[in-house]
């Protein structure tokens, strides 16, 4: 059944017509332009097709069909009417030219929804101004660490360094040498926060920004980081603040309250909008008032009486980062989210997601360790470090048992400062009838590793495949269908 | 409150096992001082009332004129499996696949992505996406720049100007010459790429066609950049591949595009996806995700993440990228896209695409008011010179119904009349004739 369509192809089957040519064939370009022969992509009919993907598509877990408690990714339910928004044809079908052009008045509509959008994001963060234009997470780390490099540079600063404590995503390093800082890591203190004193040693004048995750990666509201900011602000070393976490603090914290100047958020994960396998997401970058003449080219403006425009770009901008508002259709429907929310139903968002996932440690913390025995935001870790060394069954093995249970396995080994870590987000959409049967398979998972831990290497048994050989993949490596 | 199912009696529930009274006090150890001090937002909305302010929204922009509007991001056809296969939610609302066994359907797809980009362009490996045209660009020039470990980038005149920003930005910050050549016609300055190439180039960027249409034989420029072991990337728009010579025929080292025009709708720009495949040799200089072909541990095909100690989840700060996510989405569509048009369709495609443009190029270079500007031949877009300015054109055109191009005078120097006419498989020849009478009337 794992047949590739290339396996499936004929020579002579065709999918759709393209519209009949009314034209005259003028074709005589020089070969010497040309290639070849046909690009050799796989012959099927429509209906082939539409049978080789309606299958495949069965072989994948997805939030519609499963519980997906991965920590640190916000996997909520993606209402439906967002994509009933994002295929209307004045949003799907506009050409985005119409900005390189200049012509606001071809799109309003859109230019107004995104105008709505930064002026909403403001008000949640606490930020000055948006760029709409980062079109995931780590684009939105980089822009920002951009615009912080551009900050320095203008006020004269030699800056070399940016801290990142040991938790953070490993985006947040990785951006950090993409605008050519280096990393300093900060170990976490026994709370899993980024330890104050340890962060007293290492802050100096030569430190352009410090990347908190707040709550921290390990789940947790960090009281120091009012501090951090502060000590941080006494040698201009700039605060930025990671939106990965941004679900379990709305309208409870906002970074620009705690004195961040940057912020970068992930419309795919607080704002629901659908994670794609993968992508696309938006990661629009937030700023306070001093950062602002850096943002990236293409900002929305309103005038009364002439409508929404776009902005004329300021000179000291770091320049495009993506080639128009990002992954546009992706911030739509954020925002399409945010309306049907409101202001109650966003601060209930946080309140939802913090109460399941404090439910499940309260009945998972007699089974797992708990590295952190206090009340957690929206994600607990746990840990398999005792089951681990008693039984030898690992967190990877309590995963993939899940998966025969239609559970998709809960972030493991992340953040690497935990042993065995399993970090759990089960996010304010998910209901007690569900939680309680994934907090039942952690438990009978718990037990059958100390009556019969052998029988761990043998999940998952019921998908598509069983636990595949990842070592080959990377050795022999075959990433292209060779045809005949 | 909507999307979340909690009722009074599971909250009261959970609020006992958790050993609690009230939900708040999940939140007493965050001092008062450090919380919000402001949420002003709006009152949350019925479904039903969003949707019918979101349609006036819509209503605002628009999408009514006949297009034809290209550079880089143009108006085909999207055929109707497409949605449907993408619109599985099986799809569009799952994770990244970390967990291979419950995600065979993302990874086999993306498989076949891989796949087909190669078959396109000649090329032996791509990876799973970037996030558009001019990020592609960037890390193809980072990479360019690691393997050859020199940093000098030469950037052709007729690679388009929004890329080439992109560039600029991404490049700012590390110790790179990026030079760019200026513009003197529709065709490569050989005279000053020749004096530019040398041993401290790292890579020359060309785009063919280039961002005024036109086609030109890379062939000798490749050999001479490989003669001082600098590398070739190759811009392209990914429908002209169905025709022109490839990347890999080319022998081009690095393939960059945009993948809008493979089943993916103009969205205002967004999402679209960015092509990065390169040779063999440089697979481990890729950034972003790939996916391999291995077994089970029942011999059976299973397909996963690879090559993952180059990505920054391993990696961190030496990581080949930051990218983290790929525009998995819009691979997939282009994935469908691809397959349904087949062998001979998307050559056809690219055909019938050269041959409407062909034939309103003919029309308009009969009409004593319009000059063509191209040179070179072109594919499926051209620039025209005009007696007026850029802005009186397209606004005269849009009065008779046509988005008519894209203009030129703010991107390049001495372009004030020129403006930038694509045409795709849609158009049909009725609207071809009523754009040439209406440029007849408006001169």
């Amino acid at each position: 059944m794992s047949a590739t369509i290339f396996e499936k192809s004929h020579a002579g089957r065709a999918g759709i017509n393209i519209p009949k040519q009314q034209v005259q064939d003028t074709f005589d370009l020089d070969k010497s332009l040309l290639r070849e022969e046909k690009a050799k992509l796989p012959e099927l009919s429509e209906f082939d097709v539409v049978r080789h993907y309606t299958n495949l598509s069965k072989k994948n877990f997805s939030i519609d069909s499963n519980f997906y408690p991965l920590g640190s990714c916000t996997m909520k339910y993606n209402p439906k009417i967002e994509e009933r928004v994002a295929a209307l044809d004045g949003f799907a079908n506009l050409h985005p030219h119409h900005i390189t052009n200049n012509k606001p008045e071809f799109m309003q509509g859109s230019l107004e929804s995104l105008k709505i959008l930064e002026d909403d994001l403001k008000e949640i963060t606490g930020m000055d101004a948006f760029t709409m234009t980062p079109e995931a997470g780590a684009h939105g780390e980089m822009t920002a660490i951009m615009l912080i490099g551009a900050y320095h540079k203008k006020r004269g600063n030699k800056k070399k360094y940016i801290i990142v404590p040991d938790s953070s995503h490993g985006t947040n390093p990785a951006s950090a040498s993409m605008v050519d800082f280096k990393v300093i890591t900060v170990k976490s203190n026994a709370d899993g926060g980024m330890d104050v004193e340890a962060f007293k040693e290492v802050i100096s004048d030569e430190v352009a920004a410090v990347m908190m995750t707040v709550p921290n990666t390990v789940g947790l509201f960090n009281p120091g980081v009012k501090e951090i900011c502060d000590i941080a602000h006494e040698h201009d070393a700039l605060m930025y603040y990671d939106g990965a976490n941004l679900n379990a603090i709305l309208g409870l914290i906002r970074p620009g309250d705690l004195g961040f100047d940057a912020v970068h958020l992930n419309l795919h994960k607080t704002f629901a909008t659908p994670h794609g396998g993968g992508g696309p997401g938006a990661g629009p970058v937030g700023v306070k008032k001093h950062l602002i003449e850096f943002l990236p080219e293409l900002r929305v403006g309103y005038e009364e009486g002439k409508g929404y425009e776009l902005k004329a770009v300021s000179k000291n901008s770091i320049g495009r980062v993506s080639p128009f508002f990002g992954n546009y259709l992706v911030s739509l429907r954020a925002l399409v989210y945010m309306q049907t929310l409101g202001k109650e139903g966003m601060i209930n968002v946080s309140r939802k997601a913090v109460l399941n996932a404090n439910y499940i440690l309260s009945k998972l913390k007699d089974y797992l360790d708990v590295p952190y025995d206090t009340f957690c935001m929206h994600e607990c870790v746990l840990s398999a470090d005792s089951l681990h060394k008693k039984y030898h069954v690992s967190t990877l093995d309590i995963a993939k048992y899940l998966l025969d249970f239609g559970l998709h396995a809960p972030t493991i080994y992340f953040p690497s400062i935990v042993h065995e870590a399993i970090m759990i987000e089960p996010t304010e959409t998910e209901n007690i009838d569900s939680i309680d049967y994934f907090c039942q398979k952690i438990i009978d998972a718990v037990e059958l590793a100390k009556s019969n831990p052998e029988l761990f290497k043998e999940f998952p048994k019921t998908l598509p495949i069983s636990r595949a050989d990842e070592t080959k993949a990377a050795r022999s490596l075959n990433i292209r269908w060779q045809q005949d | 409150m909507p999307y979340t199912p909690h009722t009074k009696d599971d909250v009261k529930r959970m609020l006992a096992q958790i050993g609690i009274k009230e939900e708040s006090e999940l939140f007493d150890y965050i001092p008062q001082s450090l919380r919000a001090k402001s949420f002003d937002l709006k009152e949350g909305l019925s479904e039903f009332e969003v949707y019918e302010d979101f349609k006036e929204m819509a209503s605002k922009n628009d999408t009514s004129k006949v297009c034809f509007l290209g550079g880089g991001y143009y108006d085909h056809i999207i055929p109707s499996a497409v949605d449907a296969l993408s619109s599985r939610s099986e799809f569009y609302t799952a994770y990244t696949p970390y967990q291979a066994e419950a995600s065979q359907g993302t990874l086999q797809a993306l498989y076949e992505y891989q796949s087909l980009v190669c078959e396109l362009t000649n090329l032996e490996v791509t990876n799973a996406s970037m996030y558009d045209g001019g990020s592609a660009m960037a890390e193809a020039a980072l990479m360019a720049i690691r393997i050859t470990k020199r940093d000098k980038i030469v950037v052709d005149s007729g690679v388009n100007p929004i890329y080439k920003k992109i560039l600029k930005t991404y490049l700012a910050y590390h110790d790179i010459e990026v030079i760019f050549m200026e513009t003197v016609s529709d065709k490569v300055d050989t005279k000053t790429l020749t004096s530019l190439i040398d041993d401290s180039v790292a890579a020359y960027i060309f785009q063919n066609p280039n961002f005024f249409g036109s086609l030109e034989d890379y062939s000798e420029i490749v050999k001479s950049l490989h003669e001082v072991k600098a590398l070739a990337i190759m811009s392209a728009y990914p429908i002209a591949l169905g025709v022109i010579k490839t990347p890999g025929e080319l022998d081009a080292d690095i393939y960059c595009g945009d993948g809008q025009s493979l089943g993916n709708y103009l969205g205002f720009g967004g999402p679209s996806f960015g092509i990065l495949a390169t040779k063999q040799k440089y697979v481990r200089n890729l950034p972003g995700r790939i996916v391999g072909l291995t077994n089970d541990r029942n011999d059976k095909r299973a397909y996963v993440l690879t090559l993952q100690a180059r990505e920054q989840h391993i990696r961190r700060a030496k990581a080949t990228s930051n990218i983290c996510s790929n525009q998995n989405l819009m691979t997939l569509r282009a994935t469908i896209f691809m397959s349904l048009l087949g062998k001979d369709g998307f050559a056809k495609l690219a055909l019938q695409n050269y041959n409407n443009a062909n034939y309103l190029k003919t029309q308009l270079a009969e009409l004593s008011a319009v000059k063509i500007f191209n040179q070179n031949a072109t594919f499926n877009e051209f620039v025209i010179e005009l007696p007026i300015t850029c802005d009186e054109f397209l606004d005269r055109m849009s009065e008779k119904g046509f988005f008519a191009g894209l203009k030129l005078d703010h991107l390049y120097e001495n372009f004030e009349n020129r403006v930038l006419v694509s045409v795709t498989e849609k158009r049909t020849k009725a609207q071809m004739d009523s754009f040439v009478a209406s440029v007849k009337e408006i001169l």
